[in-house]
């Protein structure tokens, strides 16, 4: 952990700017620039973890940040509504409860840090966290780090057979019902296939019963 | 730069991200406050792993799986948000009445 006024401005600097900017991620009305304001608070949160002494920690983390706010941004513009904000919107419901919500979590969290008396041992300036950590994840954490890798590689899977457009049995969409808020509502033709599908599936039913 | 005051920061960011996902109705936005919240969780965690640990490596471990957490969060989130916007063109939690596809 980093000592002395110069760490302790820092830590302030960046702690305000993380919970400011995470606040602001919910009050602009331009949705890609909230995605960045999530990023610049993630990476105050990664400057915070540098000056505690977890280097890798905090660089992975601004780094893992870096791609996923540009990805969110990006779906932001594909799919959401008024992406660059340009009317002026309020998109919320249950806002009372959600702000009482907040508050008591808030403060319960933050009266268990004030109240509660935890050990003090700092990590000692001489510690070399970031070997320390290699030597327990490929040491006696291996377990963990390895189940952490298999289970983002099932993730990877379930997420392409989620956003896949065609499943094993044809279109994703196929058995679903139409959209609502098509703009156009979808010709007869497609209506029909839908019709003929069902129609199909249950006479096979009936057939084999 | 005393615990007390990263605890209180860190709790800061997990009742902003309360906020954010119990009052916001896109369902990105929905997955920011998530990730506010689990950002304010990894932050305590090396809060207490560089001051009162005494540097157990353990206590970065910890911090990894918080990361993997928000891996998939974020990936099975936007899977979700596409396999829902194809389907239903609604990119809002209000335009869910029904969830069996």
């Amino acid at each position: 952990m980093s000592q002395g006024p110069l760490a302790d401005v820092a830590f302030w600097v960046f702690g305000l700017a993380a919970v400011v900017a995470g606040w602001l991620v919910f009050r602009t009305d331009s949705m890609v620039r909230a995605a960045y304001w999530l990023f610049a608070s993630f990476v105050a949160v990664g400057f915070i973890m540098v000056l505690l002494g977890a280097r890798f920690l905090g660089l992975v983390l601004v780094l893992m940040m870096a791609g996923e706010m540009t990805i969110m941004a990006v779906f932001m513009v594909m799919f959401m509504m008024n992406p660059a904000g340009l009317n002026p919107m309020t998109m919320v419901h249950q806002h009372r409860t959600a702000i009482v919500a907040g508050v008591v979590a808030f403060a319960g969290l933050a009266g268990v840090g004030l109240v509660a008396d935890f050990p003090d041992r700092p990590v000692a300036a001489s510690a070399e966290p970031t070997a320390e950590l290699g030597r327990e994840l490929l040491g006696d954490s291996m377990l963990v780090f390895e189940t952490a890798g298999v289970t983002l590689l099932a993730t990877m899977i379930g997420a392409i057979a989620l956003a896949a457009k065609r499943g094993r049995f044809g279109d994703a969409t196929t058995g679903s019902a139409a959209p609502e808020l098509d703009p156009a509502p979808p010709p007869e033709a497609e209506e029909g296939t839908g019709h003929d599908h069902h129609h199909g599936a249950g006479g096979g039913k009936e057939a084999g019963s | 730069m005393s615990l007390p005051a990263l605890l209180v920061v860190s709790a800061a960011l997990f009742g902003v991200g309360v906020y954010g996902a119990l009052s916001q109705q896109t369902f990105v936005m929905i997955m920011m406050g998530l990730e506010l919240m689990l950002s304010g969780a990894m932050l305590a965690a090396v809060a207490l792993w560089a001051a009162a640990t005494g540097g157990n490596p353990k206590g970065q471990l910890l911090t990894v799986v918080a990361m993997t957490v928000m891996a998939v969060e974020a990936a099975m989130g936007f899977a979700l948000v596409i396999g829902i916007y194809r389907i239903r063109r609604a990119d809002m939690t209000e335009k869910i009445k029904r969830l069996r596809g």
